[in-house]
């Protein structure tokens, strides 16, 4: 008998391969050839402003994905975070351009609109025992009616950088004479920390990985399994708000109800490109922030290539499905 | 042995229309390895979910070190230290092998897991046992043997006093559960109770001190190890009255020309090395206990598993069967022991269900002639007098027996030569049961031929024409009908 019953080549056996993981290596080599390239085929890539706009793309997806992170490896899923993400910024932005209130009480309406519908998610699922792909589908079409409706079909603008309550903007890209600093990376740096831990460290991480894996097994351990359940599309809510946060933060078009569709599949796609299995159990959040940047180089890069959103939304497509077949074949081998 | 921790005396529990258990008693005592037998369904995993508190008793008492209890659930049970390692181990295998022993009761340094001492609190404890497994591992990565260690481990963490092996070597090798015995003479050593559920006769002589035979959910009796022949035990298994008659010779005309042969056939754990062969007009019956291969052997053989290696000839030419859609079309027709799963689609019609199989037949372009689909499951329902109302009646409406009508209507509409019966009569009464009995007389008489997998001794004996006798995967044994007894069958599927 042996503990491990894992073959593999010299490559795959290395320890420091083993150490960081395959995946994360064949990710990060992924983010290189695209920015490579990219670069080669088109200069006008090779720029700053680049750099800023792949980052830009990243803080909005990261925090989604962070959620759908944890939904994913509960055995779950959370469709609703594109959609939802704009539905709280524009209840957020709605009550500031429109109610005048401060925009620290938009911000924190933001994701208090998220917490609600992670709750709303988080019941469908784990007490009322709704398919987590089909609840949260529906919680998609309910978010984005929903936020039509909050302001009356109007597009919603927050604040801009040089109105004195702009200074939300800061938070993630200080623009200083011209130069632009991109903070806001720092703040996902944080957030993946934070949550690394909660997911590797703490009993919610442990709990969700446990759901996830064998939740019958996890139940019969006595693990709060409706909780815990719960508490992973509740974190999902609470990212998705602070993705609608970096959404209205960092760009500065006014926020359209009705949008937003579609976005919950960069950050599913990002979560299952960092390693993070469809059938639930395992994941890490560091590989998902990995994934995120594959997603969040190509929607920045393909326009300079001449490929537009109808090509973005195909290459997607094919990106996603080769994330899922690699990760049908990592399961068959574990079976 | 020491003094007794566990008594159960007089423990009764009925289901609707099943009495369970009838006044079951046993008794464990300290340092005392004890074996409870049966055959399925004697009421042997009954029992034990009685006394750890999945399911109430009616009646009789649970004394455990001197006091009567009554668990509410497995953890209250587990808290007094009573403690079951599950045959299907209950694990997380993503998780490490100490997080998976300490779940639900981590250790906590502030908020966050100690999982450097929940490692080192599991090291201690694989060190009591004497076995060497790294508890960082991921659980998913170990063997199932080690899987098991684990699962050992985690019963002692709990300070178990009496832990409970429901059929623990089912799926070890043979130096795994050398390694088992070794820890368990340990724990017996260590004055633990331990009850030892196995179906393999030459490992309660092995590994038990005492046996205590279960049969029909009765209490036969307990026997010292020592003391006992591996015979007394099996008749002790099956010694009950044979109702209905049983069959006395095979009805199968001799020279009866070979419709399937099966040569050296093997998939997976289940399915090793199993040859035989069926003849026109025969019923052959395949007997075993539960995990014997038999219900594997069919799936292999219909293509629903692939196969390693082994072939098929049907009317002495060679097939090549790698899907179910194959088997059909070689004219092998499969009944499944859950039908609600794999025999029929429960939201659709009985007309439906039954022209599944050969949908081809009754197409008129691209559309379904749903007149003719009507008229010819009709034509199955009368000839097997199934009772709907109409051939419109979803087949979720109906009982068992007639759901299971509309499986065989269902391959007798596809032509079926040859038709595998998997537990023919399950969760069906007693009067469906004769008339399927008389279906499947009346068919083997027309010249079909039938495999029949059950795991009821009566109907073994009863509707066969042969007997193959499978244990772990092996044919132990061919028996004709005319030497049948339900000893010499007990044997051979208890024959490692």
């Amino acid at each position: 008998m042996q503990t491990t019953s894992k073959s593999g080549n010299a490559f795959t056996n290395n320890p420091i391969v083993k150490a960081i993981g395959l995946q994360r290596i064949v990710v990060v080599l992924a983010v290189i050839l695209e920015a490579v390239l990219f670069s080669i085929l088109s200069p006008a890539f090779r720029q700053y402003a680049t750099v800023v706009s792949i980052l830009d793309y990243s803080y909005y997806i990261s925090f989604m994905a962070i959620g759908v992170t944890f939904c994913l490896i509960s055995g779950g899923n959370d469709l609703s975070v594109g959609t939802g993400m704009i539905c709280y910024a524009l209840a957020g932005g709605f009550l500031v351009q429109q109610m005048h209130m401060p925009v620290w009480v938009g911000l924190i309406v933001t994701i208090a609109m998220g917490l609600i519908f992670g709750v709303i998610n988080g019941v469908m699922v784990a007490i009322m025992n709704l398919p987590p792909f089909i609840a949260t589908l529906c919680t998609m079409l309910i978010t984005r009616g929903f936020g039509s409706i909050i302001t009356g079909g109007m597009a919603v603008s927050w604040p801009s950088r040089s109105s004195p309550d702009g200074w939300f903007r800061s938070m993630f890209k200080i623009i200083n004479n011209g130069k632009i600093i991109p903070v806001g990376f720092l703040i996902v740096l944080l957030a993946i920390l934070i949550m690394s831990i909660v997911l590797n460290k703490t009993k919610v991480g442990r709990y969700i990985i446990a759901i996830g894996s064998n939740k019958e097994a996890a139940r019969l351990s006595g693990v709060n399994v409706i909780k815990y359940q719960m508490m992973a599309y509740i974190i999902s809510g609470f990212f998705a708000g602070l993705a609608g946060i970096a959404y209205a933060a960092t760009f500065s078009s006014s926020v359209a109800p009705g949008t937003g569709a579609g976005l919950e599949l960069d950050a599913i796609g990002g979560a299952i490109i960092g390693g993070t299995s469809m059938t639930g159990g395992s994941g890490s959040i560091i590989g998902t922030l990995l994934g995120v940047f594959v997603m969040s180089l190509l929607k920045t890069g393909l326009p300079y290539v001449g490929l537009q959103a109808n090509w973005q939304q195909i290459i997607t497509g094919i990106v996603l499905i080769v994330a899922i077949y690699i990760d049908v074949l990592k399961n068959k081998h574990t079976a | 042995m020491g003094e007794v921790i566990l008594t159960m005396k007089g423990i009764d529990k009925s289901f609707p229309g099943v009495h369970a258990l009838d006044h079951v008693d046993l008794e464990v005592r300290k340092g005392e390895v004890h074996a409870l037998m049966g055959e399925n369904g004697a009421g042997k995993s009954t029992l034990m979910k009685v006394l750890t508190g999945i399911y109430s008793k009616d009646s009789g008492t649970i004394t455990y070190e001197g006091r009567e209890v009554e668990f509410h659930n497995p953890r209250e049970a587990q808290e007094a230290g009573i403690v079951i390692v599950h045959q299907e181990l209950n694990m997380m295998n993503h998780l490490t092998v100490a997080q998976n022993i300490f779940i639900g009761r981590e250790f906590m340094k502030g908020k966050l897991i100690d999982d450097a001492k929940m490692n080192a609190e599991a090291n201690k404890l694989f060190q009591q046992l004497g076995i060497d497994i790294n508890p960082a591992e991921k659980m998913g990565n170990l063997t199932v043997g080690k899987q098991q260690m684990c699962e050992i481990a985690k019963a002692i963490s709990h300070e178990a006093k009496v832990i409970i092996f429901d059929e623990p070597s089912a799926a070890l090798t043979e130096a795994e559960i050398e390694e088992l015995f070794k820890i368990i003479r340990d724990l017996r050593a260590k004055q633990l109770g331990i009850v030892y559920i196995s179906h393999r006769m030459d490992e309660i002589k092995v590994i038990t001190d005492r046996v205590t035979v279960m049969r029909d959910g009765g209490y036969v009796g307990t026997l010292i190890t020592e003391q006992c022949t591996k015979d007394d035990i099996i008749n002790m298994m099956v010694g009950r009255v044979i109702y209905e008659d049983p069959k006395t010779a095979s009805t199968v005309p001799p020279g009866a020309p070979v419709v399937l042969k099966v040569e050296h056939l093997n998939a997976g754990k289940m399915v090793k090395d199993v040859s035989f062969e069926l003849h026109k007009g025969e019923i052959l019956g395949f007997s075993g206990l539960m995990g014997a291969g038999r219900t594997e052997t069919a799936r292999a053989l219909f293509g629903a598993d692939p196969k390693e290696s082994g072939d098929i000839y049907i009317n002495g030419t060679k097939v090549d069967i790698k899907s179910p859609q194959d088997a059909v079309k070689h004219g092998i027709g499969y009944l499944s022991e859950d039908r609600k799963r794999y025999g029929i689609v429960v939201g659709k019609t009985v007309a439906e269900n039954s022209t599944m199989a050969h949908l081809k037949d009754f197409l008129s372009g691209v559309f379904i002639d749903k007149k003719k689909e009507n008229d010819v499951t009709q034509k199955y329902v009368d000839r097997l007098k199934t009772k709907t109302p109409s051939v419109d009646q979803l087949v979720v409406n109906l009982s068992g027996g007639n759901q299971q009508k509309v499986v065989l209507a269902k391959w007798l509409v596809r032509n079926c030569d040859i038709l595998i019966f998997d537990e023919p009569t399950r969760g069906i009464d007693v009067g469906a049961k004769s008339e399927i009995y008389h279906l499947m007389n009346e068919l083997a008489a027309e010249g079909k031929s039938i495999i029949m997998i059950s795991s009821e001794m009566t109907e073994i004996l009863r509707m066969s024409d042969r007997i193959v006798v499978m244990c772990e995967g092996r044919k132990t044994a061919e028996i004709d009908i005319a030497e049948a007894t339900q000893e010499n069958i007990m044997h051979a599927a208890t024959l490692r």
